[in-house]
Order: structure tokens, then sequence, then C-alpha cells
């Protein structure tokens, strides 16, 4: 054990959010982070995700905004000198990274003690190679398989397993590159992507089992054996698709004791063969028509199924998981939920969860549209319901789809697709298929003959076909009593009606034990509230943001949990409504109250009209948030800060625009277009280039720039689909200017802001583009300051918010105003070591202590880079524009502007910094892909294309392009714009082969004068709030 | 909700209207409920629950059917006796099959033995009633309301000898292996005697109320007090043959009921629990080696660490409250469980009891021939 004065923990967190690697990280590491502290030890986090909560003081003692790579994993450990270190709950990136250090003797050489489980029974758990010999050992069944390290192995060992295979890629994420190949020719096609997405280069093969089911189970193991399985999820999807794609409910429905029995025990021994300490999740391959199973693989970690796990049932695995590896045993740990029993013993559910998965797809250029082997999807959500109909019906609303207001009813029930398209859709494992199963039970199918699509287990599609048959009024059974308890909407139904709804408690022991547990959901199948909400307390709801997407992620789940927080102070009982079981902000233990449930207009109301909020906040909601702010106040609900009326104000453009003019604010031109002809007469008077923005949008959704009238007809189309309430507004697009925001917080009259700056030009998202803080024009920054000052005050802001502005010609012009936590509020707020929250909160509480605008001082640089996940959308054609598509973000700080980008941008997977050659072509910007080439040639060779050939540079064709990315001979690519006709190959091959692509010229030159010249420096975030920056280990690279 | 409804009349005078299934039918006994997910053919088939109604606390019932009896000499491998031993189901909501070896639906199965069953009832909302209240007698009808439900309410379940009524008329061999071991069947589940037949052995079923005499004329190597159900207060007879028996050092194992019955062998007291424990996810933590397991729980009476008797050492705990969930008593050769180690339903865990009362006789059988 550790001795008192050395009792200090290094814990690895994920890095930015990818696809595969989300918030559920923050939720494990900042449960780790709680344990560490509730047993005195002094925690030190590395992550280089900057939203996160983990990467706060609130946390940990230390926090080191750094990449979540060895090397400065490394440097972390040379400088803190720590007892111990976690790498279990910062999903396989830090995984990885432990296993890579431990190899390099790492641990040892600083007498570092790896908490929970081994790095032996890591590698046991990773390596497909060791994990089937292990398994074979300990005669664990598992599917006839063989792993492979180069192409002609894999050719025979496919060959002697004999076709379907399915390819498994050793240690990677999201099933990156794993496939089931039907043939040879297949497996061809395939096999290097895979072994690039290996970092150890094996795959594994093995017998594809079609149709089979995948569950999964949870089980937590202590240092002396003790085992409890806490939960079984079962995959409604079969195996096939990636259990992150995959529709999942738990506890298993469809299992009898035999089975479910039979599973856990082997569950247990691979826990106990590869060493468990802490917890881990086994996923098993179940025959549909026998008691035949086998075990496919472990997590020997924190996972998304963890985190899931630990919310449908109330068990916190990671905080558990951090108590054992500090060597706790299971009994001696307290029930956190119930209080009066311990973590021993395995959760019993009343109710039923479902875990459905998010798509983004719509916003992927070419990417293949159908769910599989390798995960796709950008967040999930989670219900709970008394029964499957209600869970279902919930969980479709929790996901956010335009149209879908429940699982029939909606777009694509009541669309004209005929039978070919509905049978083509679920064939194709097109995203959400439970949409089309509805449809297509509505249209006559039978469930044996979706279940021939599908290999969906008949007992849930037999409860859609009922939910369908009710919907229908095929069944004669008292309509209202059923349509209550299967929840059905009032949009679904088509009137307001009056429902009864119960709040029921997650309580882990099914009722039988008396628990004053803090965490609800609500249900039309039930008959008593659980808990007494006529308290006469002062109330306050946070809204969650819901399920993530493209441009609402961990950002706004760490203002969620900070507003939680602070609000504390005003409030007697802070609630949380979300729905999201990758978060923080669900997390029971930071709340009074938690809401499990959706975020949607009738569920907050029906909880509002039994619990009388005093108010509700919707600024930390996303976009669904101020989505909702107008129907809420509109009922009479008292909105926390900002009103509805001024929110709508600022998210209409057509009055926010006129409101600007009238504070002589400057904009782009722009037409609030409801007809053609309007369009027309605007394009005559100001021309092209123009952006199509539809209102009450985030992340760009459907925004486009339109250069001639062709490309500006096609895009009119998609986007008027979108909002359909509000106009499409078309405005002059400013090509060449810089794009500033500030991040700001206000009392309705005072202002405190932090500027930030983009480096990629106008017109790159701002969520993709790279930004920086501070913002070094004095001019338009005094500008920038009156604005916000201005608009505070008209629009009576109390909050946060964020005004995003582009400067060109020494003129700031004004893009957008959101009344809300914006994305980068975590950055700026760590940034500048303040708490925009903190200051949003004494904003609307009246409690600022100062006039005017306020400038928090700036003792160093701080860049916040984009983390793209085009690797694993497989075809997707990688580009930036005005539409949002990175999934995540890193940041750094540094003495100068180029360390902080380097190390930034090093954060972002699978960025490295390149040793032999530099692709750079492009057919714009090319003044700045020079310069950057130049800079570039100086360190390395750097070649062009021959359809964009560069003066002084190597020349090669595309074929070659290719071919030196499998050789490595090329080792980045520095590209922009969007050349899809020539380069899209290129591109792919690019990211299919984990090589760094940089799709911006300004960020190309940048990083090339800065990567080879920057002193990497690791200090804690506190170092670079002061000027002393004392204790700055300058790292040449 | 027309003919199909049901009734459900409590105690404490609740009455609850729901959707009827099963049979149609009118039946009473004590409130219990159980937190197990799965394994309903096997809890509904356990003797165990003679004498009583059971809410199910998992919202979703029925889902994998009721699966075709599997047997081997008579011992079932997939349920716990040959037939349905509660008096009343009640769930939320009771589901159809679409498994595999889902021979029949459960609805279907309880109207073929005759039990009613009701749907569409808040059930955590009932669950918590006999949480608070402790168990109580309850009535379901589902042949439409009764006038005079307090009649049948007002009867004493504590003195009624349930193991009477679940225990056989004469012994029933199941020829499965050599030697014998007599199972003293006060409502055994089938379960227990595969853990039996599987290590090797003869079963032999004796009535409850067999005398140490006759159960020793089967020769026996081992002999093994079973579950069953109700006060074991009320068995006096079974206790004395089983402290006549561990005069002769015979190696025995009490499970369930027969722990109980072994503490007041040998001088311990039994008192009834509120609610008791009805479960499949309950800790016991072994307070010699300090290894805990996940074991099957089915008891509304119980001993507390006070109770215990004197000679006996306290083998396994409940970590949650302070109920004595193991006993040895080494001088009469004697292992007791107050958990079930043949789980059905529940976790494999506690298998190795068998196992080691398997030993226990080998060792015997060492010493009598070496």
């Amino acid at each position: 054990m550790a001795s008192a004065e050395h009792r200090k923990v290094l814990v690895i967190g994920s890095g930015p959010v990818k696809i595969g690697e989300a918030a559920e990280f923050d939720y494990s590491t900042s449960q780790a982070l709680r344990a560490l502290r509730e047993e005195g030890f002094e925690s030190v986090v590395l992550n280089s995700n900057v939203a996160t909560v983990q990467t706060s003081h609130e946390m940990a003692d230390k926090v080191y905004l750094l990449p979540v790579t060895p090397y400065f994993v490394e440097k972390v450990i040379q400088k803190e000198r720590p007892w111990g270190i976690l790498v279990g709950f910062g999903g396989q990136s830090a995984l990885n990274i432990g296993v890579e250090l431990g190899k390099r003797g790492v641990f040892s050489k600083y007498d570092v003690n790896v908490l929970g489980t081994g790095l032996t029974g890591i590698e046991t758990a990773l390596s497909r190679e060791i994990f089937r010999e292990t398994m074979k050992q300990h005669n664990i069944p598992i599917p006839k398989s063989a792993s492979a390290r180069s192409r002609e192995v894999a050719i025979s060992a496919a060959e002697s397993i004999g076709y379907p295979v399915m390819m498994r890629v050793s240690f990677n994420l999201g099933g990156r590159g794993s496939a089931v190949l039907w043939n040879e020719k297949e497996l061809i096609a395939e096999i290097d992507r895979a072994f690039a997405q290996s970092s150890v280069g094996e795959v594994l093969l093995e017998k594809y089992l079609h149709g089979w089911k995948e569950i999964e189970y949870e089980v937590v193991r202590d240092h002396i054996g003790n085992c409890v399985v806490t939960a079984c999820i079962e995959n409604l999807d079969p195996m096939g698709v990636h259990t992150g794609d995959s529709v999942a409910v738990t506890p298993a429905q469809t299992l009898d004791n035999y089975e479910f029995q039979q599973m856990r025990s082997v569950a247990i021994r691979v826990a106990e063969a590869i060493g468990l300490v802490g917890e881990c999740n086994v996923q098993f391959a179940l025959s549909p028509d026998s008691y035949e199973f086998y075990v496919i693989e472990t997590n020997p970690r924190m996972s998304r199924s963890s985190a899931l796990a630990s919310k449908a049932t109330g068990y916190p695995l990671a905080y558990v998981s951090a108590k054992l590896a500090l060597k706790h045993m299971l009994y001696e740990i307290k029930n956190s939920i119930s209080k009066s029993t311990t973590a021993f013993f395995e959760p019993s559910l009343d109710y039923i969860t479902i875990k459905m998965p998010k798509w983004n797809m719509s916003k992927f250029d070419f990417v293949t549209n159908s769910v599989g082997t390798e995960m796709k999807s950008i967040g999930e959500i989670m219900s709970i319901g008394r029964n499957l109909e209600e869970a279902m019906q919930k969980a479709v609303r929790m996901l956010d789809i335009n149209g879908e207001d429940g699982l029939v009813g909606g777009s694509v029930y009541s669309s004209a697709i005929n039978r070919k398209d509905i049978e083509a859709a679920l064939r194709g494992k097109r995203p959400y298929w439970f949409l089309y199963a509805a449809k297509a039970f509505k249209d006559g199918f039978s469930v044996e003959e979706v279940y021939a699509l599908t290999q969906v287990d008949r007992f849930f599609l037999k409860k859609i076909k009922e939910l369908v048959d009710v919907y229908e009024g095929r069944e004669g059974k008292d309509q209202y009593l059923r349509l209550n308890a299967l929840v059905f909407s009032d949009k679904q139904l088509g009137v307001e009606k009056q429902k009864s709804m119960a709040i029921k408690q997650i309580d882990t022991l099914a009722g039988e034990w008396p628990a004053t547990t803090n965490y609800l959901y609500t249900t039309g199948a039930g008959g008593e509230d659980d808990i007494n909400t006529d308290t006469g307390k002062k109330k306050l709801l946070v809204l969650g943001a819901g399920v993530f997407r493209i441009g609402v992620s961990v950002e706004f789940d760490y203002g969620a949990v900070a507003l939680v927080r602070i609000a504390k102070r005003y409030f007697d009982e802070v609630s949380i409504l979300n729905c999201n079981p990758e978060t923080v902000s669900t997390d029971w233990d930071r709340v009074d109250k938690l809401y499990f449930d959706e975020l949607t207009e009738e569920t907050i109301t029906s909880i509002h009209n039994k619990e009388r909020f005093d108010s509700i906040a919707t600024f930390t909601a996303g976009q669904i948030g101020n989505n909702l702010s107008v129907a809420l106040e509109k009922r009479g609900i008292k909105l926390f800060g900002t009103t509805a009326r001024n929110i709508d104000s600022a998210e209409n453009r057509d009055s926010f625009s006129k409101l600007l003019e009238r504070l002589d604010i400057k904009q782009a031109n722009w037409i609030s277009a409801s007809s053609f002809n309007d369009i027309k007469a605007f394009i005559e008077r100001f021309g092209f280039p123009v952006i199509i923005r539809p209102s009450y949008v985030i992340s760009g959704s459907a925004m486009k720039i339109a250069n001639n009238m062709e490309e500006l007809n096609s895009y009119l189309g998609a986007a008027t689909k979108l909002s359909r309430k509000h106009p499409t507004v078309i405005s002059s697009f400013i090509s060449e200017g810089t794009e500033t925001e500030l991040d700001c917080a206000s009392d309705g009259r005072n202002v405190i802001g932090v500027p930030l700056c983009h480096v990629e030009e106008a017109g790159v998202h701002s969520g993709d583009a790279t930004m920086m803080t501070p913002y070094l024009d004095g001019g338009s920054m005094s500008r920038m300051k009156e604005i916000a000052l201005s608009l505070a005050n008209e629009l009576d802001i109390k909050g946060p918010f964020n005004i995003q502005f582009i400067v060109k010609n020494n003129e700031v012009l004004v893009i957008e105003l959101n009344l809300r936590a914006s994305r980068s509020m975590p950055f700026s707020s760590k940034a500048a070591g303040i708490s925009l929250m903190g200051h949003a909160v004494e904003g609307i509480m009246n409690k600022f202590e100062w006039n005017g605008f306020r400038e928090p001082e700036h003792h160093a640089f701080a860049v916040k880079s984009s983390q793209f996940s085009w690797g694993q959308l497989k075809g997707a054609y990688p580009f930036l524009g005005p539409e949002m598509r990175s999934t995540g973000e890193s940041a750094a700080f540094g003495r100068t502007f180029g360390s902080a980008l380097v190390k930034s941008w090093l954060g972002a997977q699978p960025n490295t910094i390149p040793k032999k050659g530099v692709l750079v072509y492009g057919d714009i910007d090319r003044g700045i892909l020079k310069d950057a080439a130049d800079s570039l040639a100086r360190n390395m060779e750097v070649m062009t294309l021959d359809f964009a050939p560069m003066h002084n540079h190597h020349t090669i064709d595309a074929k070659k392009a290719l071919q030196f990315m499998n050789s490595k001979t090329i080792d980045m690519v520095i590209t922009n714009s969007d050349m899809r006709g020539l380069d899209y190959n290129i591109r792919r091959h690019a990211v299919d082969m984990n090589i760094p692509l940089v799709l911006n010229a300004r960020l190309g030159r940048a990083l090339a004068d800065s990567m080879f010249s920057s002193e990497l420096d690791c200090a804690e975030m506190r170092e670079y709030w002061s000027d002393g920056m004392e204790g700055t280990e300058k790292v040449l690279q | 909700m027309g003919e199909s409804a049901a009734y459900i009349y409590l105690e404490d005078g609740t009455v609850l209207c729901g959707e009827s299934f099963g049979s149609s039918s009118v039946k009473t006994g004590e409130l219990v409920f159980t937190t197990a997910m799965n394994g309903y053919p096997e809890s509904l088939s356990d003797p165990s629950y003679k004498g009583q109604i059971m809410i199910m606390t998992h919202p979703l019932i029925g889902n994998y059917g009721v699966p075709e009896k599997i047997s081997q000499e008579g011992i079932l491998h997939n349920f716990e006796s040959e037939g349905i031993q509660v008096e009343g189901l009640i769930v939320s909501e009771l589901t159809r099959s679409s498994k595999w070896n889902g021979k029949l639906d459960l609805g279907e199965w309880l109207d073929r033995e005759g039990i009613p069953g009701v749907q569409g009832i808040d059930t955590r909302m009932l669950t918590k009633k006999v949480r608070d209240n402790g168990v109580m007698k309850c009535i379901v009808s589902t042949k439409g309301a009764i006038d005079d439900p307090r009649k049948a309410l007002g009867e004493d379940y504590n003195s009624i000898n349930f193991v009477e009524r679940a225990s056989p008329k004469k012994p029933i061999v199941h020829d499965s292996g050599k030697g014998n071991i007599v199972v003293v069947d006060c409502g055994v589940k089938h379960g227990i005697l595969r853990g039996l037949s599987s290590r090797g052995y003869n079963v032999v079923r004796v009535p409850y109320d067999f005398s140490a005499d006759r159960i020793r004329s089967f020769e026996p190597l081992g002999v093994v007090y079973s579950n069953g159900p109700g006060n074991p207060n009320l068995l006096a007879k079974t206790a004395e043959s089983m402290r006549e028996l561990s005069e002769y050092r015979i190696p025995m194992m009490g499970i369930c009921l027969g722990h109980q019955i072994a503490g007041l062998a040998f001088g311990g007291t039994v008192r009834k629990m509120k609610f008791g424990h009805r479960a499949v996810n309950k800790a016991v933590v072994d307070s010699i080696t300090k290894k805990a397991y996940i074991t099957t729980h089915n008891h509304g009476f119980a001993m507390l660490r006070e109770d215990v008797p004197e000679e006996g050492v306290v083998w396994f705990m409940s970590p949650d409250d302070n109920v004595v969930e193991g006993m040895m008593y080494e001088k009469r050769n004697v292992i007791t469980t107050q958990f079930h180690p043949e789980a059905r339903p529940g976790t494999n865990d506690a298998d190795f009891i068998f196992s080691m009362f398997d030993n226990m006789i080998k060792k015997d059988r060492g010493s009598a021939y070496g």
C-alpha cells in the first residue's frame, strides 16, 4: 500500500471524443477520481479532451491537458512520480498506452504500480491470439478461429475455417477494420486496412456465426477472487453488428435460467483467466435455436457497455472498480444506491432499459449507409420503462430524429416506401431498423418475414408488431389504458391527451429494501409515485443535452455538471433531466434528483406538474434546450436565465438580423427567403457565394455554401425539409475573413468573456476549426466587446452566451449569437482559468461585482483542435465546410502559439509528427499550401500531386501516392477544399491507413511552421494561469 | 376490463383489480415476492412456495415460455417438481414465448395446472407494501369479485403444516447410482436431487416424519434434510430424527428448511422474518475463507446470529443483515446452508457445497472401511 506521504495516482483519460470512445470515459474517469479522493489519494489526470468534467480541479488535484500518447504519459510520470497508475478508465486508448509503457519498462523504471487488472491480463484480453489460446487452456468455448499477421496466413486461415468469416482486429476500438467476409476476394480487399488498424498488426479470423444472438455480461472481481455479474445486456441486433451500433436491452429478456447461468459462470471463468481486478465485459454469441454458445471477446476495462450497465442497473461500475483497484474487497464497499447493502450483489431490475444508437450518416458524403461490424454511431440514449413498448417508444423520441415521435406513426411509418424498399432497408441494415420494422408490420409483413430479414429475436419483433396493432386499432382491448401504458406521445396520437404517469425509483433491488435513492424515471404503466414531490423546497431543474450527435457532445455535459454544482448554492434541490447513459450529468451522486427520461415538452411538463420547479435551465441542453425554451415558457414555466422570448429573437434569423440593424452592428447581407423569387433578387444584387442556413440548427445541419445557381438549387431542397416552422435564410458568404468568437456570461448589463480566434478561414464550421486564445488584434477585440455589451443589454441576456464574428479588413461582422452554453465554453473557461458557467449562474442571480466588459488575463496560449472520425466512417469523403463533421476536440496550452498548436493537434488521433514524407496538394489557397510545403521541406521530403503541381516539389501521381502511403513513405497529407472528383481515393486511403490528414491550408501552414521548432512543455493546468510558469519542463522534440 | 378482470384482496383491506390469466379460480395464500428476473418455471414449481401467492418484481414474465420436462431416473432437469406449487401468480405483464424450446406459454401452463394469474398490476407498489407491512394473507380471484374476503384472510398460516402437503406419503427411489443418500423430503427441489444423483448416488426420498430408525433402514451413506414450505417450529418429529441420526455421525446436510431444522434440533431458535429473502442475487460470506458467493434464497424464517446452537460454528453470513446463512456442526458431521446450493433459479456459485458433502461421505466411508 502507498505510504501516507506518497499517495498519488495518475489516471489516463481517453482523449477526444471519437466514434467508439466518447463521453462514457469521462463518466468512468470522473468516478475513479471521486473514489481516489475518498480514499485520500492525490489524483493527477492526463487527457487532451478539454471538454470533459474530469479535466477540472473540481475532480482532479492536478490536470495535464496533453495528448494521450506514451511519450506524454511518460513525461508526466517523470515529473509527478506517482505511486500508482490507472489505465482501465480511459478506454482502449489508455489501455494500449498502459501495455506499451509496460513493455518499455517505464513503470518499473519510475516505480509506478499498475492498479487493477495487471498488464499480462490486459494483454491476454487484447491480443486475439493470446486470448484464443488462454480460452482453450481453460476449456472455455470459442468459435473456430485463427490469428494472422500476414496476408498469406490470413488467406489460408480463412480457407481452413470456411467462409463466411468474421475478421477482428487486435488492440483496436470501435471494431475498426473488422468485417464479415463471404469469400477470398472480399478478404483480400479488406485485409490491408485491417492490419493498419491494429497497433500490433494482428487480425483474427473466426467462423461467422450468422444470425446468432449477441449477449454481454459485466463481471466485477476483487483481488481475492470474489466475483459478481452485475448486468446481462441482450443485443437485439444479431452477431455481425458492432455492439456500439446495436439496440440493446437490459436485463436480458429471452434467456432462461439455464443458459443465463451457464454463460454467467463462463463469464466469471474468463475474468479469472485474465486475473481481472475491477470490471470487464464478456461478449457471447448464443445460438438462436439451441443452448450452444461461444465466448467472443472481453474488454478488461471500463467500456461503453459498462457505462450503460451502470446507468441501467444503478450499480456504479467505475467507482467500484476504482475501489477494487485500491485493494478493497467487494463486500466492504457499500451499495451506493441502497446505502444499506454492500457492492457484493447482483442488481435486480423491476423495469426494462433500452439503449439505442444515434447516427449522423447524412453529414458524410459517400459513407456506407449500413450498420455492420465497425461502429458508426455518434451517440446513444437509454430509455427506462415498465414494459418493452414503452421503453421503445421513449427511446425513439430520445433519439431526436426529425419527424419520429415514437416507434410508430412517424416519417418512416407514414412514408410511401413500398415492400421492396422496406425489405432493402431491413436486409441492408439501414440505421434505425426498428422504424422500418414497424413500417413493415403496418404494411402486413409477418414476424417470420421480418425475422428472416433482420435475425432480431422474434420476441422483440412481436412486441413491435403488437404496438403497431394497438396503434392501428387492430386490437379490441381497452384503448385508453393500453395507450397510456405504451406511452404514445401527443404528437403520435395527434391530440393532447390527459395521461397518467408515475415516478418510480431505481433502487438496484427491485423494491426489496427501502432505499432513499434519487435515481428516477417516469412510466405510464404504474399506479403510484415512489417519492413525495410536494416538499416546499426551492427547486431547479437542469436539462441535459440528451443524445450526443455531431455538434452536441461532452462539452454540454461539462456545462450541465458545472451548473448543477454551482446552482446548489442558490437552490435547495437541483435536479437533472437527461437520457444519455454516457454522461457524467447522469451520475446520480452529483444531483439531488436524477430524472433519467425524455427531453420532450410533454415529459418535462408532466414531471413539472408534480414537482413544481421554481425554474428550469435549458441553456446546457444544446439545441434541444433552445428548441424547448419557447414551448416551456408558453406553458408558464419560468426559465433559469434569459427569457425564451429573447432566446427566440436571437435564434430566429429574421428577427435577429433586424435587431442587429437597429443596434448598428454589421452583418453579412441576408434575406429571409420564403420564395425562390426572393432568392433570385438577392443574388442579382449581391452575387455568389451565399450561405444557406435554416433557423434553429446546431452544428450547421444542412448549412451549405453555394457558389452558383446549380449548387443553390440542389441544396435548397435538403435545407427546407429540416425546419418547417422557420424560414430559410440566405446570406452573403464572406470569404477570406478571420472568424472569431466570444464565450461570455452576463447579468443583463455587464459581461465577462473570453475571445477565441479560428486558425482556419471563415467557411469552416466553428466546431471543426482550430481555435486559439488569446486573440491579439486589439482593435477588433474592442469592437467585439462593444457588441457583446450591446447585445447583452438589448436582449437582457442572463447566463451564458456565445457570439461568432467575422473580422475582415478591420471590420467586425456578427455571424450569430447563441444564448446558451457554447461548445467551446469548457475550452475558453480552462484556457482563461475561470468558470464561465459559475459566472453565468452569478449573472442570473445578479451577483456580478464589476461593470462593463471583463476579460480575464492570459498568461499562455491555448489551442483547441478537432478530432475527426473519418476512419470509422467507411467510404466517407474527408473535407471541411460550413457543416460540422468532427466528433470531438483536444486542447493544449503552450508558452508559444506553436507549442500549444502542436500539442493540441497531436492530441487528436491519429496525428503524429511525420518522419518521412508529406504529401501537400490543393486547388485553392495554393500560396498558403506552398508556404507549408516549403517550410516542411527543410525537415523532410515533400511531395505534391500531378493534377495540382507545385513549384520546387517532387510531383507524383495518385497511384504512386497510394503506394507511398502503404509503405509509409508518406506519413502525412496536407490538402484543402473539396476535390472529390480527383482525390477521393487519396484522402480515403490516408484515413484508412491511419495517416494524419490535414484538410485546411492555413492549418497546414501553421503546423508546418511549428512542428519541428516548438518546445513541447508539460505543465499542470494551473501553471499556465500565472506568469511564473514554475516547474515547466522544456522538452525538445 | 369485463370478463377478464381479476381481483386481489389483501389482509390490510387493499383491493386491486387487474387482468386475469391462467385458470379461472379463487386461491388464498401468503403474499410474497421474488426479485429473480428469470427462472420462473423453476420458481413456480418450487415446493417451498406451497401456500404462497407470488409477485414477480420483473415486469415482463413469460418471455421464453415453458419448456418440455426433461428428466433422468425421475429427477427433473428443468423444473423443481412435477407441477406448479404456488397458489397464484401476480405480474406486471404476462408475455408469450417465441423461444425454440418454449413448449407452452406461461398462461397456458397456469391454466393447465389450475392456477390463477393476474397481470396489469403495479407490482412495485405491491412489493413495497409487502416489504413495509410484512407478508400478508392474500386472495386472488379470476372468477369475479368476492363478497366477504375477510373470512379466508383470517386463517392463521403460521400454524398450518405445509410440509405435510409437500412431502411424499411413502419413500420414492431414484435409482441413479451406487449407495443410498436419503433425502428427508419436506418438499424437496429436484435441483437438490440432481446435485446428489449427478455425484453418482442413489437418491431415496422419505416422508418428512420418518423416524431415525426408518431412515437408517436404507443404510444411507448420507442424509439430506431438504427445503420446504412453512414454519419449521411445527416439525418437531423431523428435528428429532435429525438429532438422533447425528449421534451416529452419518454425514448430513441441511438445506434451507433443513438448515432451520438442524438449528432447532441442536438447540437453536428460528424466527419468522418480516418479509423473508426470496431472490437469486443474495450475497453470503464464508466466515472462514472470507470468500463471498451470490446465492439463491427462498425463506420466510431464519436464524439470526444470536439464535444459533452453541455447539455450531457459523459458516456463512449475509453481509446485508444479521441472518445466518450456513452452519457447521463438526462433532455431529453436519453442514447446513440457509441458501440453496442447487440454485435453480440462480447462479452456479454454490454448487461446491454438494461436492463438500460428497467429500464428507467419501471421508466417512474411508474411515468406515479403512
